[in-house]
């Protein structure tokens, strides 16, 4: 007996498989999430008598960096996708890798522009842009671990789920990337408003 | 032509899409670090800032997400969504407009 319905095939009242129409409500949760820490962002900076450049305390060449690495990580997400339905296992398995290995990238830059601040004495008691900007960019960070988790696990067990259902592994390799997207399209708004204004 | 090779057809227009994509996404991100390094006035470039933001986001959402060519269903999960995220956007523009508790300062 299948134990979650509707997975391979669509629910035919709403031409979509549960997982995702599930994983669309999970993002929908995340926009809610993300959207009271912008929320914050805009009450404090708003009621700050100053507010800092972002450029001037942070590091806006290396943001850039991880701005190209996580677009970059996102393209391959989708060519994974593309390969597994192409059944090319082996650019599946290129470019799921290519996505887990930028995803590595993102937060190793970020550990060294994390590293310059403690240097620097810049924690997050020093001032509310700083507080902010370590709340928003580690709760990101979070999200990126959780990406990279999710699509390692589909990068290795491929081949037990092509043995036994190939659609399922189309299916979930296309929401773990819908997850991924989100990763990266957070950082596309993250990026300004921290370092750039 | 028969299935297999209209499905291989229909990969590649995709996987070329998202090639074009990925360059103006690039591309975007330049513009978006050049326009910083000219100062303009605040408000000018919190405005060009998000504008460009919001193109980014939505040649991620409607290309790499798909939501080019999803059903409606999603679309209207994401309406709502977008309805009280955008509610919970301008709460605290109503907080600054409230004269009563911040005074006429």
């Amino acid at each position: 007996m299948e134990l979650i319905p509707y997975i391979t095939e669509a629910r035919p009242d709403t031409g979509l498989t549960n997982g995702k129409i599930g994983i669309w409500c999970f993002l929908a949760s995340e926009v809610m999430l993300f959207g009271a820490f912008f929320a914050s962002y805009i009450v404090l900076r708003t009621s700050a008598v100053e507010w800092p450049h972002g450029s001037s305390i942070l590091n806006v060449p290396l943001a850039t960096l991880n701005t190209v690495v996580l677009i970059t990580s996102s393209v391959t997400m989708v060519m994974a996708w593309a390969s597994l339905m192409r059944n090319d296992l082996g650019k599946y398995r290129l470019f799921l890798g290519s996505t887990v290995a930028l995803g590595f990238c993102f937060l190793i830059i970020k550990t060294f522009e994390y590293y310059a601040k403690f240097e620097h004495h810049l924690l997050p008691h020093t001032s509310n842009f700083i507080a902010i900007y370590f709340i928003m960019t580690g709760l990101h960070g979070l999200h990126v671990i959780g990406g990279m988790i999710t699509n390692a696990y589909f990068l290795f067990a491929a081949p037990s789920y092509l043995e036994h259902d190939r659609e399922l592994l189309i299916n979930r390799v296309e929401n773990s990337g819908l997850f991924w997207h989100f990763v990266d399209l957070v950082w596309i708004f993250l990026f300004p408003i921290l370092y750039l204004l | 032509m028969d299935s297999h090779a209209s499905h291989t057809a229909e990969i590649d227009k995709h996987v070329r899409t998202y090639i074009l994509v990925f360059a103006t996404l690039l591309a975007l991100t330049m513009i978006t670090v050049a326009v910083s390094y000219l100062h303009l006035e605040i408000r000018e470039a919190i405005a060009v800032a998000l504008l460009i933001a919001t193109i980014k986001a939505s040649l991620v959402a409607l290309f790499f997400m798909h939501l080019i060519s999803e059903r409606q269903v999603i679309l209207l999960i994401l309406a709502l969504t977008g309805v009280f995220a955008i509610a919970l956007l301008l709460l605290p523009m109503i907080t600054n407009l409230d004269h009563i508790t911040i005074g006429p300062h």
